[in-house]
């Protein structure tokens, strides 16, 4: 099946529900000379869970660190096309990254807490942006996003400990309470389970379904159980470029496009 | 020269040895190397080796045993009123004896019996080395045709030859050992020697430090005053003001080489930096004495100050330049060594690249950067040309930076170049000195290492 | 309503980040900028070191020397025409100089006169002649015209480092200022290439202070270095990434490696003293035993260059060579030591660089007396480049501190070839695997 880059990706199902939180329109990354996303229309649902899934070097993981600008880190890596959050232009001059980053946080794909205790991880954000002055918000803010983020009740005996300390699963929900300590709007998630064992894995599906609430969640993944499971629309890439994207019950029910059922079914990827 | 000969005859017996080995091996089997054991080199090298080692090794042991066998004959042979003469005394005539024989040039010998031992002593030392050459020869000739009766097709010469071989690489990875044992030992001899004369406690905790003996015994203080602490105190102040230099600025480079710098920036000014480190310190020293130290005393000048010319800040400002590149490449490495994905974590949550560095990548690699400084305040300590030139020769027990102090190392160098006595207090304080100098170091490479080791250790 | 409260929220963080923006880009910028400083004092130090260094020293690798008409007079060397060596060897030079002299100044032919004209010449012109009739005793009775090199003082004014002036400090009465100026004047007194310096044991007198009697010692001691701690480094390297495994033996040895890189020098020179010197009688002041305490400050840095190298070689060029039946000696021998041979050299290079620019323990051999003579095997006495440098620069002429400058320049330039030929090695022949 040929793919060209004016091939218009299928919208199957519904559209978005009321204004999209982010939406992206002919969005190209270049890595040098080489292409890595083929424009790409994609708009993305106020608090509900948009899993991107697709074989390996697909540009899903690359569309996801777009939408806060964390290809501006690697060099060589150039960014066309336009990207708004409530629809204002994230690559716009205007727009500060520091700010953007606030707004959209990240989860990676493995756990990376900072070598300092548990408090100090989840106090980072608040700290450096200014979101608390007292040490009564600050213990408000951590005590908070820990107990979004599930982990309170194991660690609230340990908070001065190193994060590094913790077992996988508890140090990837640490991230996500780091992440949420900062109030975003976007919450995007790469991979976020793919380092963890099947336990933590769904410990961590759960509180991404819970987090769907105050939350838009964007989670790459590599396991189209997990995207049935935590997603409500998902977009199909491959070879850098959009394929399909719909309800997830739709997408994996009956997909319109012959590469998308292929993949489902396992037929390559 | 001749010694040059003897080595050459002896490495052409082995050649010669080593062909006729490979011959005799290829010959046993009818020119059909491949029935033999091993490869028909293997047994040239067999052969040659057993020429050539046990030669090397006679010849070793030899030189090794010479110097003292000849100090007895010559002391045995010398007139009967130099047999009262006191132990420091002689061994001073032994050495001048030595000195004499060495150069052969009896024009500033001391007397008579100087001249008449240092003749002698020439006269047994060719005849010793006309021995040692004839007996090194037959010992080569003799094990190397007992070793060429041997080869057979039979015989497993490369296993033999790899276990020489292992053997020699063995030998080699010691000589690090020994020379720590060699250090240890020399240091601790004669630190025993000197606490003989002057109590440790005095030494340590001593704050006097005037060890120029008078000439003559009755002379007024005739035996000098050995409290170390101004010069400990001395040290530490100069290697403070240069880690005041060098850790700023060397983790700021650091910092913004590995963090802030694109590609072609560091490909230029990564090299420079290196260059600091590779400019001699003799370099330094003379930088310091010609250009920094008349500069800063001028700027005193003009702002009132007295600053000495061999002032401690000018010394250690220039250590300090001297160390830059050490604590910036140590530390690049162990910024480098940070993972990126902690770099990530950090600006997706908004932190801008400074608030990273400071609040995640430095706590990160803090353990690497503390053990690198400290290996750069242990280099700091033990530097010793730049000081010799540029610090002061006399204590003083002062804090402050615009005076002259001197350094354990400057004192070493000041007791030990010129002329000794070797059993005055003033020679052997040195070592002492040098005793302290490297428990010192050691300490702080062993701590620093062991601090870098772990902090590896966490991101491997 | 709760979609509200969650939108002032959003609003509430989004204001409180905005208003800290400026301040936070503030604190970048200025750390920024004290990375940029940081940079900026180190290579300014490093420009400012090779600046003073560069103009003090270049006019040192030029000698202001004299053009005069010497008669070589068989009356002055060799009145009984006999050609003798000792007589030749040991004729009044000084008056053949004096006679060419006074041709220039017939004024000077008094005492004073013939004093300061005597202050004019070095006494290297007199060996300069003495060289010349030694090795050619036909020149006598001939007249040639020669390039004679003045004392230090008349060097340093002429390449106005001295202040002509008697209140500044001027040792030059009027009378030899004129006569220099006519020299001047005449294209007599020109400079020209120093070839002392490089021809040249050291000399009280700074006109005739060379360096190669320095540059041979070092020479012989790097030789003594790299005879020792190559073959010993390598051995060692071998050994432990080769054939030892991990255990209590090898940690020991590690340990004693990382041990030896951080010892300060001088205390290979205080071991140098007592062991080398003291309890071996090896001879005081030689090259040989200065070779013996540089290979100490030189094996850890080939040792550690070699293991990195040896441990770049991929295993499954073992695996292969092993799998053909070749021993564990061949497969080090054959494949990985010719592989890792490259940066094996680089680093012995950089250890050689590092051997000939230390002099701390040197000092305490010996190596650091008034030495005129340039040393004819390791076992003469004889100094080293950097400690020649060390001795010059406690010399307090002017001349001198030009000189040690130009000695300086000259290890640098050394050393500068050293590591360009390391870099060269590294670049040509770098291997990815």
């Amino acid at each position: 099946m040929p793919l060209t880059s004016e091939f218009l990706p299928y919208q199957s199902g519904r559209n978005v529900a009321g204004p999209a939180k982010v939406s992206a329109r002919g969005v190209n990354v270049f890595y040098g000379d080489k292409q890595a996303l083929k424009a790409v229309d994609l708009d993305i649902g106020t608090n509900e869970v948009t899993a991107l899934i697709g074989p390996s070097g697909c540009g899903k993981s690359t569309f996801l660190r777009c939408l806060n600008r964390m290809n501006d880190l690697i060099e060589g890596a150039r960014v066309t096309g336009t990207i708004t959050l409530d629809r204002q232009d994230i690559y716009d001059r205007a727009l500060d990254v520091v700010q953007l980053r606030a707004r959209v946080g990240m989860v990676f794909q493995k756990p990376n807490p900072f070598p300092k205790s548990i408090y100090d991880n989840v106090a980072y954000g608040p700290r450096i942006h200014g979101l608390a002055q007292t040490a009564a918000e600050f213990d408000e803010i951590v005590e908070g996003s820990l107990q979004r983020a599930g982990l309170f009740d194991e660690v609230k005996d340990r908070l001065d400990e190193p994060g590094t300390g913790l077992s996988g699963g508890q140090q990837q929900r640490l991230c996500i309470a780091r992440a949420i300590a900062v109030s975003p709007e976007v919450i995007l998630m790469d991979e976020p389970c793919s380092a963890l064992d099947p336990i933590a894995t769904a410990k961590v599906e759960e509180l991404i379904d819970e987090l769907r609430e105050n939350f838009t969640i964007v989670i790459v993944t590599h396991s189209m159980q997990q995207a049935a499971r935590v997603s409500q629309r998902t977009a199909f890439f491959h070879l850098g470029e959009l394929v399909e994207v719909g309800d997830t019950e739709q997408i994996f029910t009956n997909p319109r496009h012959k590469l998308t059922q292929g993949y489902i079914t396992g037929r390559f990827g | 020269m001749q010694f040059v000969t003897l080595l050459a005859s002896l490495s052409l017996l082995s050649v010669v040895l080593y062909r006729m080995g490979r011959g005799r091996a290829i010959r046993s089997v009818g020119g059909n190397a491949a029935t033999l054991h091993s490869l028909p080199s293997y047994y040239g090298y067999y052969v040659a080796l057993w020429c050539g080692v046990p030669a090397v090794m006679l010849i070793a042991v030899w030189l090794a045993g010479e110097p003292f066998l000849l100090k007895s004959l010559v002391l045995d042979g010398l007139p009967s009123e130099a047999g009262g003469l006191p132990a420091a005394r002689l061994s001073l005539l032994v050495n001048e004896v030595r000195q004499l024989a060495a150069s052969g040039d009896y024009r500033f010998a001391s007397g008579d019996v100087a001249r008449a031992a240092a003749e002698h002593y020439r006269e047994l030392r060719s005849i010793s080395f006309a021995a040692m050459s004839v007996a090194a020869l037959a010992l080569a000739i003799a094990c190397g045709v007992h070793a060429l009766r041997r080869v057979s097709p039979s015989l497993r010469a490369r296993n033999r030859v790899e276990g020489a071989v292992q053997v020699f690489l063995i030998t080699s990875s010691t000589i690090a050992i020994f020379t720590t044992i060699g250090i240890v030992l020399s240091l601790v001899f004669e630190s025993l020697r000197f606490f003989r004369l002057v109590p440790i406690t005095d030494f340590i905790f001593g704050l006097d430090w005037s060890p120029q003996m008078a000439m003559r015994q009755e002379q007024v203080g005739a035996s000098g005053a050995f409290g170390a602490v101004p010069l400990f105190a001395g040290t530490l102040l100069i290697s403070v003001i240069a880690m005041a230099v060098a850790v700023p600025v060397g983790l700021l480079s650091a910092i913004y080489m590995a963090e802030y710098a694109d590609r072609r920036f560091r490909a230029v000014a990564k090299p420079l930096l290196e260059v600091l480190a590779g400019i001699p310190t003799v370099v330094y020293g003379f930088f310091a004495v010609v250009t920094v130290a008349p500069f800063l005393r001028q700027l005193g000048e003009t702002a009132g100050l007295t600053i000495a010319s061999e002032s401690a800040l000018a010394t250690g400002i220039v250590m300090g330049v001297m160390i830059i590149p050490f604590i910036s490449s140590l530390s690049d490495d162990v910024i480098c060594a940070v993972p990126e994905s902690l770099r990530h974590g950090s600006y997706g949550l908004g932190a801008t690249r400074s608030e990273t560095i400071k609040q995640v990548v430095i706590p990160a690699a803090l353990p690497g950067i503390v053990g690198g400084v400290l290996l750069a305040v242990s280099r700091a300590i033990g530097e010793t040309m730049i000081v010799v030139m540029a610090a002061g020769l006399s204590a003083h027990l002062t804090a402050n930076p615009f005076a002259s102090v001197t350094t354990v190392t400057v004192q070493i160098v000041s007791l030990l170049v010129g002329d000794q006595e070797f059993d005055s207090p003033k020679t052997l304080s040195a070592f002492a000195l040098g005793l302290v100098l490297f428990v010192v170091t050691l300490g702080l490479n062993v701590v620093a290492l062991s601090v870098v080791r772990k902090y590896r250790e966490k991101y491997d | 309503m709760t979609e509200m409260v969650e939108q002032m929220r959003i609003s509430a963080v989004a204001e409180k980040v905005e208003a800290r923006l400026r301040k936070r880009y503030g604190v970048e910028r200025r750390f920024r900028l004290y990375g940029v400083a940081a940079i900026a004092v180190a290579l300014t130090f490093l420009a400012v070191l090779l600046f003073s260094v560069l103009s003090q020293g270049v006019s040192a690798f030029r000698q202001n020397e004299v053009r005069l008409a010497i008669s070589f007079d068989p009356a002055v060397i060799d009145p009984d025409g006999r050609r003798d060596h000792a007589i030749l060897a040991n004729a009044d030079y000084a008056a053949l100089i004096r006679q060419a002299l006074l041709a220039h100044f017939p004024d000077a032919d008094d005492r004073t006169g013939r004093r300061e004209l005597s202050r004019l010449m070095s006494q290297g012109a007199e060996l300069e002649l003495r060289k010349l009739v030694l090795s050619d005793p036909s020149v006598i009775g001939t007249r040639r015209e020669l390039w004679l090199p003045v004392t230090a003082a008349v060097d340093q004014l002429a390449k106005g480092h001295i202040s002509r002036a008697a209140e500044q400090g001027g040792q030059f009465s009027e009378r030899e200022l004129a006569r220099f100026d006519v020299l001047v004047a005449q294209g007599l007194l020109q400079p020209r290439f120093n070839k002392w310096l490089f021809t040249q044991g050291d000399s009280r007198q700074p006109e005739m202070a060379g360096l190669l009697g320095a540059i041979v010692g070092s020479f012989y001691a790097l030789v003594v270095t790299l005879a020792l701690s190559f073959p010993l480094g390598v051995a060692t390297a071998v050994y432990l990434e080769e054939f030892a495994g991990t255990n209590r033996w090898t940690d020991l040895v590690e340990v004693n490696i990382n041990n030896l890189a951080a010892v300060p020098s001088i205390v290979f020179g205080l071991l140098g003293l007592e062991i080398f010197l003291n309890l071996f009688g090896l001879p005081r002041s030689a090259p040989f035993v200065g070779g013996l305490c540089l290979t100490l400050v030189s094996l850890p840095t080939i040792i550690i260059a070699a293991r990195v190298s040896l441990k770049a070689v991929p295993p499954w060029i073992r695996e292969a060579a092993v799998g053909l039946g070749a021993s564990r000696l061949q497969v080090v021998s054959h494949h990985v030591l010719p592989l890792a041979m490259p940066g094996i050299l680089t680093g012995t290079i950089i250890g050689m660089a590092r051997a000939v620019g230390e002099s701390a323990p040197l000092l305490m051999i010996g190596m650091v007396a008034f030495i005129v003579d340039v040393p004819a095997t390791p076992m003469d006495p004889a100094t080293a480049l950097p400690v020649q440098i060390y001795l010059w620069a406690a010399s307090p002429e002017r001349a001198f501190i030009e000189r040690t400058s130009a000695a300086i320049l000259v290890l640098l330039c050394f050393l500068a070839a050293m590591n360009a030929a390391a870099i060269y090695l590294r670049k040509r022949f770098e291997r990815r695997w």
